[in-house]
């Protein structure tokens, strides 16, 4: 009853606020003032930067030609896009011609064994640009589950017991610095070594890059993981001792919850170093990938490939800030400490 | 000694890094059934950890803890806690924070539906049913520290141990918190111990004030019985001159402690009249020694 009137209160004082606001021209500054901010602040920043881009390339002279200013790189992503498109018709095609090969062959009434070659024939086109985003995403996607569902119990276990801790954090301490990049010839090595079969599920050149992503977003997921895990309140665990939880449920219902919003900034920083990890590997190691992409319109050499690296550099910037942005999502869904400020 | 409570002549000493802290020294106490006592003594002199010693959260260097004579050697919902800062879960609702408490301690002697009746049950005694849904950090200071109460009246414990319930609260909230509390406790006749900061609220609440030395090797210093008729009315009371009286001997305590003197010196201003009934518990257990020991 208190509580439904209470209501009431507060919502007739808010709609007179907004009403009053509203005449006396408030909420109108305040309309344009939040849009002033929100939009026309980073629009006029970008316009900037574009216009800084656009003189400053023209005084750069490479042996490729002019440095590509803005509007060069819009027209190679256009031209990505079209060759994009032409491939996958030429794929259509190709198919299309083999449907019509593989049904001349049954009427004819060809051998089976000659019709399922023919069916399983698969179009080898080059890979394009956008292809080689795909790529990439699969790639780090996977580098980061792996390392999530090694680094997240690791991390846990770490975290509740102090031998645990004592025995894996001169390991980490170790590793943690080591660039990625200097696993990559022993990720290749051990992986030749190792992953030898007839019908492999992945290509090993995958295989190494998500192993070398796996290595660097173990780190962060861990060590983040242990400091949430380590760092319960402690009223929480006495309340637990009071009640005597057993481990199980002490572990459920209060450690887990309690550092999963650690867990998931450990998590957010990993995926952002993985992602930058991985275009520099695939670089590398000549991997498929974004990185290849960029790789081998250096080699290439031809008047536009500069502008189409920085398409690929966009590109990758743009991804790695979706990445950011998602995880940001998650981040803030299972935040229960509303007070924790995230961005 | 068949006391229902009996905290029996505890010492602890801490290991630190500037070698062993004594913090109490031979406290002995013994609690009746459903007695109400306030513990009151300066900031750091070991309240806390007498309270953390019958909870069972800390273990004695010597003597111990006796609960219906059996002794105390782990926490367990015999003795809930309600903590200073509420220690609610800050992801579960205030109703999944009660029912936690209750799931855990009547798991295998109430059905589903009863456990559910009880903690809404809980939950009403402390006029919080109409938030059961609400997130702690969506609620009230007052409000929280309310379902900390509930949680803990849930657990049907022997001794409820409070540690300055409502210290975190403004003056006008606490009022009312502690006469929610004087209502659930000539209801339920809990066993309570209670560690406060505030003279009115011990006065007003308890049955025995256990005023504290300062520390280290902190001690019980005096015992004031309060012969106050219950139900009690703090208005009413504002007048009463037996009240001020009880008033006045804690205070009285609390700035001898503060100011280092030993407890000879009695203040006329501050101990009136006979008419009181009131006696100040020359209590044999504690040293008499101790207000000098602590002046040098
Ligand atoms: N685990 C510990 N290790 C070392 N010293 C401790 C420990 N716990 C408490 N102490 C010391 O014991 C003394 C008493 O602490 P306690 O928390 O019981 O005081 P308190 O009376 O509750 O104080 P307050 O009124 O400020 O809450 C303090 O001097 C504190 O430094
Ligand atoms: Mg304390």
């Amino acid at each position: 009853m208190i509580s439904t009137l209470r209501n009431q209160k507060t919502f007739e004082s808010s709609t007179l606020d907004a009403v009053l606001n509203y005449l006396s021209g408030d909420r109108l500054l305040a309309l344009t003032g939040n849009l002033a901010r929100n939009v026309l602040v980073p629009m006029a920043a970008i316009l900037v930067f574009l216009m800084l881009w656009k003189v400053g390339a023209q005084q750069v002279q490479t042996s490729l030609g002019e440095l590509p200013g803005p509007d060069r790189v819009w027209e190679q992503s256009l031209a990505l896009y079209d060759e994009h498109k032409a491939e996958r018709e030429r794929e259509a095609a190709f198919y299309d011609r083999m449907q019509v090969r593989i049904d001349k062959a049954i009427e004819a009434g060809k051998p089976a064994e000659r019709i399922e070659k023919m069916q399983a024939r698969r179009y080898t086109g080059t890979a394009t640009f956008f292809d080689q985003i795909i790529t990439s995403l699969l790639t780090v996607m996977t580098g980061f589950v792996i390392a999530t569902m090694i680094a997240i119990p690791l991390g846990i276990m770490i975290g509740m017991s102090q031998t645990l801790y004592q025995a894996f954090n001169p390991i980490i301490q170790l590793f943690k610095p080591v660039s990625p990049l200097a696993w990559l010839p022993l990720v290749t090595m051990v992986v030749s070594a190792v992953y030898v079969s007839d019908d492999p599920w992945f290509s090993k050149s995958f295989l190494n890059s998500a192993i070398t992503v796996t290595l660097c977003c173990l780190w962060p997921t861990i060590i983040n993981t242990a400091v949430g895990v380590s760092g319960v309140n402690k009223d929480l665990l006495n309340v637990s001792r009071v009640l005597r939880l057993s481990w199980l449920t002490k572990t459920v219902k209060i450690i887990l919850p309690s550092s999963l919003p650690m867990m998931f900034t450990g998590m957010r920083l990993s995926l952002g170093i993985g992602w930058m990890v991985l275009i520099a590997a695939e670089m590398l190691a000549q991997n498929p990938g974004l990185g290849k992409f960029v790789w081998d319109e250096f080699q290439n050499g031809s008047s536009n490939s500069l502008a189409r690296i920085m398409v690929a550099v966009i590109a990758i910037g743009f991804i790695g800030f979706l990445l950011d942005r998602g995880m940001l999502m998650l981040q803030r869904a299972v935040s229960w400490d509303k007070s924790m400020v995230l961005r | 000694m068949n006391s229902y409570l009996n905290i029996d002549h505890v010492c602890i000493t801490f290991p630190t890094d500037k070698g062993p802290l004594n913090v109490l020294n031979d406290v002995d106490l013994r609690v009746d059934e459903s007695e109400f006592i306030s513990l009151i003594g300066h900031s750091g002199c070991g309240k806390s950890t007498v309270l953390n010693i019958v909870a069972g959260l800390l273990q004695a260097s010597e003597g111990g803890v006796l609960l219906e004579n059996k002794e105390v050697r782990e926490p367990g919902p015999d003795r809930a806690v309600v903590f200073q800062n509420h220690s609610l879960l800050p992801w579960l609702s205030v109703y999944d924070n009660v029912r936690l408490a209750v799931d855990q301690v009547f798991k295998r002697t109430k059905s589903k539906a009863e456990r559910d009746a009880w903690t809404r049950h809980n939950l009403e005694l402390v006029h919080m049913s109409h938030a059961l849904d609400r997130k702690p950090d969506e609620i009230s200071g007052g409000m929280k520290q309310r379902v900390g109460i509930a949680r803990a009246l849930a657990m049907e414990p022997k001794v409820l141990l409070m540690d300055e319930p409502f210290g975190a609260l403004d003056s006008l909230t606490r009022t009312h918190m502690q006469d929610s509390l004087m209502e659930i406790q000539a209801e339920l006749k809990n066993t309570v111990i209670m560690i406060t900061h505030d003279v009115d609220e011990a006065v007003l609440l308890s049955d025995r004030i256990i005023m504290m030395t300062n520390g280290p090797s902190a001690t019980i210093g005096e015992i004031l019985h309060i012969d106050l008729e219950r139900p009690r009315d703090r208005l009413a009371l504002a007048e009463d001159p037996a009240y001020n009286h009880y008033r006045a001997e804690v205070v009285r305590f609390l700035h001898e402690r503060h100011v280092g003197h030993g407890s000879k010196k009695q203040d006329e201003q501050q101990a009136p009249k006979a008419d009181a009934q009131a006696s100040v518990d020359s209590d044999d257990a504690a040293e008499p020694k101790a207000g000098l020991r602590l002046a040098g």
